[in-house]
């Protein structure tokens, strides 16, 4: 056992990459939930995002229409969840959960011609002057633009929910449909686009892992991170800067845990791989003390 | 005559088969305080969802002002000068006052100019708020500013007020009233809903009275005798309550300074609530809802624990003991809300009613539910209620609220409790059905058994307590003999000076 072998600057880098897929889908799911839907597709749509974006880039060799294809994708995705829970009035659970089987069909489906290529390279950029400052540099300033893409989308949720009446809207669509409903605000309408919304960002996160994190399409490979980003929406109790938090930290304990496999500690790996979802759940479980929206997961019924 | 501001003609609704409004007309003069009076179901609510847009009718017309008027959406609505008052779902608790207030404005100005518009409004009509507190921690009364500054901030020409006072206490009555009386003398009229005809006496120039959908009369509440207008209302004559005199018991539920916390994170908690309360009595718990109502519930059904000792069951402590023991020593308890606790919506009468008769009537054969028993049972409860449904497979949720309510507290009275417990029994609950459920509690307590009505109905717990007392910010004040009490002296009980010092309208 080496822990030595352990380099911080590298582990704080790509605890950066680590926490992009999970801080993308998460904070598209928060807007959903702060609208009052509860989508549980999230990992099916992460999925279809995921390889709808490395068709795209394969086809066209830009890994920056690749991600416009995952977000397009992801959105398709979650309209087809939209409908059937805002129009035909469907128990949001079961569609999220069917959501998700599907998503992992389809992308599996879609994805057969492209099981062992690589995807188009995404360089790093090096943030000039800023990229050069010892150790910040390498840690914060030297990555792919999807990393600072992410943090972007989740202060611009962070402005758009707190700082803008669309957003307030929003909020008060998710807090009481019927109140929003008697103020003459569209519900439905403001649900669609809340949807719509995370479905692109579950695209972009699952982009992220096909065409930066791994490079490859295989099946199955969100392994999980959509369910995470769920929790994380839940335990960041649905405000923005938590959920960022939430998802650094479950990158820090995924690359961590990563290093000490290599590192050979005398753990067994299953132990290792656990870690992560245990430690994030742990910590924004004692720091949450958040009230959910009122309406979150109800079946909203206009009176006409 | 003054001049008229809205005028509805021949306006006819209907949802499927039902009628909700059939050939409506009446109008409302400018500056007018108009009361629009019915019973659950009358059709108010379609007529003023109508009115501010929410609902298309399928036939008749409306002109303001002479000028035809079709509002489409609330926008439109308001845009042309109405403002609606909600009785509920309309304001949103995580968010706060300056939140709420934007939210039913088309076009608001910036938030710092929101804070100062409010300020402005409430010191103008005596309605003190604080823009930047959460809805969620405000009293009832402080809500229905948060709704009526709303639409003030809009200069309405109109403004709907759908029962307003149900919630609040005499004296913030008396405030809200002050306001409504300065709004008419600048102007602006009122369609002012209720069922409450002593209010309407005192504040209404002109009513007009719905019954099953359609206009019964129209009339001048001042002049009209409100016995009359209830009998308007009902279409029926209305038999009010037999109270008979009953010899002292033995002490039947105590609880010894009981302390309990908040439910939830809007919940008050209880602070030392002392009850004593005799075989044979009716004690009446007067206050607003959300002043620890659901607490003190929970606590005396075995919801929520308490110390053993907090709560005696005829000198045996039951504080620690789970819900259905305390139903097998005869303490029963119907919540206040009917579908989702005291009932569960989709599941049949015969269900509902085994869920808690399960140990008293023992409807239980080794082990076994007992079906034939139960239904039996809770056709019994039908039929002695006069509970109006085909039978008891029917589900819950397809009863109204009246004969839902009525099968509820029948399916506890019928338990033969020692003590029953009931937490607002007749709210939203027609004329007839409240009478009837009233009466039910009365000759549950003639025959020998201890009852609390927790309700926020004034009216009700004069008409049917021996002894009254006030539930406020989670304490209860000391009991007093219900007769002879004044509105004053309750409203002193009931800690309802909300803020008087404040509130003076500005002359």
């Amino acid at each position: 056992m080496d822990l030595s072998s352990i380099n911080p600057i590298l582990f704080f880098a790509s605890l950066m990459v680590a926490a992009t897929p999970i801080l993308l889908a998460a904070i598209g799911e928060l807007v959903v939930e702060r609208a009052g839907v509860l989508n549980l597709g999230v990992e099916g749509m992460m999925i279809t995002g995921a390889v709808t974006g490395f068709i795209v880039a394969v086809a066209t060799g830009s890994p920056w229409l690749g991600f416009a294809g995952a977000a397009l994708g992801g959105a398709l995705l979650s309209q087809v969840f939209g409908f059937l829970t805002q129009y035909l009035l469907s128990n949001q659970v079961a569609t999220g959960l069917a959501l998700t089987l599907f998503g992992l069909g389809l992308s599996a489906l879609m994805g057969q011609g492209y099981i062992g290529i690589k995807a188009p390279s995404f360089p790093d950029i090096h943030v000039p002057i800023l990229g050069d400052i010892p150790v910040i540099g390498p840690i914060v300033f030297q990555h792919d633009p999807m990393v600072y893409i992410g943090l972007l989308i989740a202060l611009a949720v962070w402005f758009f929910l707190f700082r803008s009446r669309a957003g307030l809207v929003l909020r008060a669509v998710g807090e009481n449909h019927d109140a929003a409903h008697a103020l003459g605000y569209n519900v439905r309408r403001t649900r669609m686009l809340a949807i719509a919304f995370g479905g692109a960002c579950a695209g972009l996160g699952g982009a992220y892992l096909s065409l930066v994190r791994v490079p490859q399409w295989t099946e199955g490979m969100t392994a999980g991170a959509g369910w995470i980003a769920l929790a994380i929406v839940v335990f960041a109790s649905w405000r923005p800067g938590r959920l960022v938090l939430g998802a650094y930290l479950f990158g820090g304990v995924t690359v961590l845990q990563l290093n000490l496999q290599a590192a050979g500690v005398a753990i067994p790996v299953e132990y290792l791989s656990m870690s992560p979802y245990l430690a994030t759940i742990a910590v924004l479980v004692i720091m949450s003390a958040g009230r959910s929206p009122g309406s979150l997961g109800r079946i909203f019924h206009a009176a006409r | 005559m003054r001049d008229t501001l809205l005028n509805i003609t021949g306006l006819t609704k209907a949802y499927g088969s039902v009628i909700a409004n059939r050939e409506v007309s009446f109008s409302v003069g400018v500056g007018e305080i108009h009361a629009l009076l019915g019973e659950n179901g009358a059709g108010k609510s379609t007529l003023v969802k109508t009115i501010y847009g929410l609902v298309k009718p399928d036939s008749g017309t409306m002109d303001m002002r002479g000028a035809p008027f079709a509002p489409t959406d609330p926008a439109a609505a308001r845009k042309a000068g109405v403002g609606m008052v909600f009785q509920h779902f309309s304001l949103f608790d995580a968010l706060t006052v300056a939140e709420n207030i934007v939210l039913g404005m088309d076009n608001p100005p910036s938030p710092r100019a929101i804070a100062a518009e409010v300020r402005r409004v409430s010191d103008q009509y005596g309605l003190p708020l604080d823009p930047d507190q959460i809805v969620g921690d405000l009293s009832a009364g402080e809500r229905q500013r948060v709704e009526i500054i709303r639409c003030l901030l809009q200069n309405p020409k109109l403004l709907i007020m759908d029962e307003p006072t149900s919630v609040l206490t005499p004296q913030e009555v008396e405030i809200l009233f002050k306001t409504l009386r300065k709004l008419a003398a600048e102007g602006t009229s009122i369609l002012y809903i209720s069922h409450k005809l002593s209010e309407i006496a005192a504040l209404c120039e002109a009513a007009t009275i719905l019954r099953m959908g359609q206009v019964v009369a129209t009339c001048d509440p001042r002049t009209t005798a409100p016995r009359e207008m209830a009998e308007l209302m009902v279409g029926q004559v209305l038999q009010s309550p037999v109270r008979a005199a009953r010899p002292e018991g033995a002490m039947a539920l105590e609880l010894t300074g009981l302390s309990a916390p908040a439910s939830h994170r809007f919940g008050t908690a209880l602070r030392d609530i002392r009850i004593a309360v005799r075989a044979g009595e009716v004690l009446g718990i007067g206050g607003v809802a959300g002043n620890g109502q659901d607490e003190l519930v929970a606590v005396l059904s075995g919801e929520t624990m308490s110390d053993n000792d907090a709560v005696l069951l005829d000198g045996k402590p039951v504080g620690r003991s789970p819900v259905n023991a305390r139903r097998a020593l005869g303490l029963l308890c119907a919540p206040e809300e009917r579908l989702g606790h005291a009932a569960a919506p989709d599941m049949s009468l015969t269900e509902n009613a085994a869920v808690t008769a399960i140990t008293r009537k023992s409807l239980t054969r080794r082990g076994f539910v007992d079906w034939p028993q139960a239904r039996a049972f809770a056709s019994a409860v039908i039929a002695q209620f006069d509970v109006r449904t085909p039978g008891p497979q029917h589900t819950a949720a397809s009863l109204s609220g009246g004969n839902l309510q009525k099968f509820v507290i029948g399916r506890e009275i019928m338990q033969a409790p020692r003590v029953l417990v009931v937490n607002q029994p007749t709210w939203g609950v027609d004329a007839a059905a409240a009478a009837a459920i009233r009466q039910a509690l009365l000759t549950l307590a003639d025959e020998g058994a201890a009852v609390v009505v927790i309700s926020q109905d004034l009216d009700e717990l004069m008409e049917i307590s021996d002894r009254f007392c006030a539930l406020t910010e989670g304490r209860l004040s000391a009991p007093r003999a219900a007769r002879g009490l004044t509105v004053d002296q309750i409203g002193m009980m009931l800690g309802g000076a909300h803020d008087m010092e404040v509130a003076h309208v500005a002359e």
